[in-house]
């Protein structure tokens, strides 16, 4: 065994250990500083880091929040920088503090910011079972009420307008139950739609002023004209989000269906829309919607601007649920028909679930889109936040303020939009049935 | 319910156009136009008593009216003594001129920021991601109308710049002036001659797309790899610039320069169309960069990894291997971004920038009261600005697609 030459016969020396030490210094070895470049750009990004920050960071930390006027603001200020040239060093956060109502509720009587503050917490509520499955189901019923004491409450007015069009929802229904059981369902389809429209064009005007004067359940009206700030937004963030939604789901299958007339007539509709921009559209609510109407019909400026958002947003809707529709394998629709499901019910049960899953990014994406688009309105002379900023700048108090205001705004959609965006990665994981 | 229909048995009944599958779709289709054309017939009659009511019957004769106001920034030829239609006209121009430029600006911005986010520097990474979340979760008019703020409040005015102790100067040897009314460039200034130069340039131009021909079969053949870049750069500069020193400098430039309380001479881009240009490009080259983002994540790692198998640098791999895959990615949606730009330019009434918008749709629309018209023939120039620059870049993206076989 001695002259084995090719085994070694003395013990090596022990090695050092690779660096695999886990610490700071190393994640910022492999991380921050792994080759020349690197290195470069690092150094290169913490003082641009340091750039903007050292600019940004004591303008808004040495802000003052208690002056009454943009020129007090200045002074002030300037006496605590020490020196006549530092007035435009820091921000002046009092016309925040001042006009943060305003800029929440635009003109809306302050004696009754109960009811914007009830409608929005009561939205929380019935979007909650919406959001998160593991809430109980029958708080959907309250969901689907709030639309409606959501309208009455900001614009007040009598409770009976707002019952009287849920009676014709009621109406449609039960016309649907009985009738379609009785003559088929066909019948009861039609029935649906004739009976709540018969309702409410002929006999919701006369029975609203008759339980009205009766028993008058109102609320102090407020004028469309009244709305504005955030509050404005989010109206018609919110009401184009829920109604886009449906009416893109039906465009979508427009589009997808073989009945050549009727996708003709989606094709034309999304492709119309979505060729032009929202503001021309907002132009023909503030100008010309009343010109289609028969004559010497007005109606209220804020439910012409939400038609034509909600027919905007329903456009790109349905192309994104189209993208989804489309990337269902046909495996699913064989699989339907195979079973004898008819095409409503395949769409509802098999269909649309899958599809809508797909699209979720796209659809968080367009609602982002559209309620970062309700800030047009300020272009035909709605008062919503970018509105007022001008109207807050007219004021000889605060003449000449711009970034606070400016500021204030982009953060306050910053943090919505976000979250919003955040929420539908929670909901992509959530429904995720892959590996 | 079921798709299988029985063979009809005896004569057709008027029960089968809704029962029989076969007839069911044809009497939907019916019943949908009948209600469509009666509801768009509902429409317009009530359209037409309303105009006939208010006495201004459809036409378009206001057109060729004389507009009567001016128009401060313009690509062609435009007073105030010509017509509407004229006004209209340089709109649109201006227009193109922000979806172009802005577009250009986006998707080079788009490009680098989306590239940068996938970097191995975690500093550069976040600050990247940071930039798209503050671009993409706050409305584009906020920043344009931001962008225009600070143009108007941290640039100087022009006062500033006269006399012994101006306050502001101008920058590159006294030849861009940036100022709170815009921005002042210098100007080509063409003598006699100059056409020599231009005609060099556009030959070498031709010269180029030759030599990389030339230069591409000769890899193919030899294997060798010439230096591309440099030799491009090389035929595209030299011939011009001999050229242009032969004949003695026959291009110049014509300074801005300050003349009483402005700025006189050279190109002049008001504040409000740098404003919209830099906000639209900031805002759309941050979903531009997650759209590039995305793109490049969707490339399988083994390609990369193949192609420095092979021994490719990470520049060739890049243009070689990655790129041309991703492309396929990245254009679709690319293009409902520029057409989102071009769309959102339209917000350029808010700065008061004289596009389409604000000509047409805007003071055109207020003089002669034409609602109706006027929206009409604005809808109809967007649509049509829209399906072009879908229909060019789809045949591009067709022309990219990757040849299945």
């Amino acid at each position: 065994m001695s002259n084995i030459s090719y085994v070694r016969t003395e013990m090596l020396p022990e090695q050092v250990p690779p660096n695999s030490a886990p610490g700071p210094i190393k994640w910022m070895l492999e991380n921050l500083f792994n080759g020349v470049i690197n290195s470069i750009l690092t150094i290169a990004s913490i003082f641009f880091l340091w750039y903007v920050l050292a600019g940004i960071l004591p303008w808004i930390w040495n802000g003052s929040w208690t002056a009454g006027s943009l020129k007090e603001c200045r002074e002030l200020i300037a006496a605590a920088a020490g020196d006549d040239a530092g007035h435009h060093g820091a921000a002046c956060w009092a016309v925040i503090r001042e006009r943060y109502l305003q800029l929440i509720y635009g003109f809306y009587p302050a004696e009754l910011y109960w009811r914007p503050n009830l409608a929005f917490i009561l939205m929380l509520v019935a979007l909650a079972p919406i959001l998160f499955n593991s809430l109980p189901r029958k708080m959907l019923w309250f969901s689907a009420v709030y639309p409606f004491v959501a309208f009455w409450l900001l614009w007040g007015g009598t409770l009976w307008l707002p019952i009287m069009i849920i009676a014709g929802f009621v109406l449609g229904y039960l016309a649907f139950a009985i009738l379609g059981k009785a003559l088929g369902s066909l019948v009861g389809v039609i029935a649906a739609i004739l009976v709540p429209l018969i309702w409410w064009f002929g006999f919701a005007g006369l029975m609203t002023g008759l339980f009205s004067s009766a028993i008058p359940l109102a609320l102090e009206p407020v004028e469309s004209a009244k709305f504005g700030g955030f509050m404005l937004s989010i109206i018609i963030g919110v009401t184009g989000i829920v109604l886009s939604l449906p009416l893109g789901i039906l465009l979508a299958l427009g589009r997808q269906t073989n009945l050549f007339i009727v996708k003709t007539l989606c094709v034309g509709f999304i492709e119309f829309i979505r060729g032009v921009p929202l503001i021309t559209l907002l132009f023909v609510a503030s100008t010309l919607l009343n010109y289609f109407l028969p004559p010497g019909t007005t109606f209220d400026i804020i439910l012409r601007v939400v038609i034509m958002v909600t027919l905007f947003a329903a456009a790109y809707m349905a192309e994104t649920i189209r993208g989804g529709l489309a990337a269902l394998p046909t495996g699913q629709y064989e699989a339907a028909d195979a079973l004898g499901l008819d095409y409503w019910k395949a769409t509802r049960l098999i269909i649309m679930p899958q599809a809508l899953k797909i699209s979720i990014p796209g659809i968080v994406s367009n609602f982002i889109g559209l309620f970062k688009d309700s800030v047009l309105v300020s272009i035909i002379g709605l008062m919503d936040p970018i509105g007022l900023t001008n109207n807050i700048r007219a004021d000889a108090n605060w003449n000449g303020i711009v970034w606070e205001l400016y500021g204030f705004i982009a953060l306050m959609f910053f943090i919505v939009c976000f979250s919003m965006s955040r929420y539908s990665m929670y909901l992509e994981r959530k429904l995720k049935t892959g590996h | 319910m079921s798709a299988i229909t029985d063979p009809p048995k005896g004569g057709f009944q008027l029960s089968q156009l809704i029962y029989d599958t076969r007839y069911r779709s044809l009497t939907i289709q019916i019943v949908a136009l009948v209600l469509f054309l009666v509801g768009v017939g509902w429409l317009l009659n009530n359209a037409a008593q309303n105009l006939a009511a208010l006495g201004k019957p459809l036409g378009f004769g206001f057109l060729g009216e004389a507009a009567g106001y001016d128009i401060n920034q313009k690509l062609i030829e435009y007073n105030n003594q010509m017509s509407h239609g004229r006004a209209a006209l340089v709109g649109v121009m201006n227009t193109l001129l922000v979806a172009v430029l802005g577009c250009i600006i986006a998707t080079v911005l788009g490009v680098v920021i989306g590239v940068l986010r996938l970097s191995n520097n975690w500093i550069v990474a976040r600050i990247m991601t940071f930039y798209i979340e503050m671009f993409r979760n706050v409305p584009v008019l906020l920043w344009i109308v931001l962008m225009m703020a600070i143009f108007i409040e941290n640039l100087p005015a022009p006062r500033a710049f006269r006399g012994d102790d101006a306050t502001a100067s101008m920058y590159l040897g006294d030849a861009v002036a940036f100022t709170n009314r815009g921005f002042y460039f210098p100007k080509p200034d063409m003598f006699a001659g100059s056409m020599f130069v231009v005609i060099v340039f556009l030959l070498s131009i031709v010269g180029v797309f030759f030599f990389r021909r030339w230069s591409r079969k000769r890899q193919e053949a030899t294997g060798e790899i010439l230096p591309n870049f440099w030799i491009t750069l090389g035929i595209l500069i030299v011939p011009a610039l001999v050229i242009y020193l032969i004949l003695g400098r026959p291009i110049g430039l014509e300074l801005p320069e300050l003349k009483g309380f402005n700025f006189q001479g050279g190109i002049y881009m008001r504040n409000s169309l740098i404003a919209l240009t830099l906000a639209l490009a900031l805002y759309t080259a941050a979903f531009i960069a997650e759209i590039v983002r995305a793109g490049i994540m969707a490339i399988n790692k083994g390609q990369s990894e193949a192609a420095f198998a092979l021994g490719l640098r990470p520049n060739r791999t890049m243009s070689l291997i990655i790129l041309p895959q991703a492309l396929r990615v990245i254009i679709p949606p690319l293009i409902s971004n520029y057409l989102n730009l071009t769309k959102n330019s339209s917000l350029a009434i808010a700065v008061g920038y004289m596009d389409i918008t604000g000509t047409l749709g805007g003071i055109t629309l207020n003089q002669t009261g034409r609602e109706m018209e006027c929206l009409l023939i604005l809808m109809a120039i967007y649509l049509a600005i829209s399906l072009t620059i879908s229909t060019i870049m789809n045949w591009y993206n067709e022309s990219v697609k990757l040849r299945e076989r």
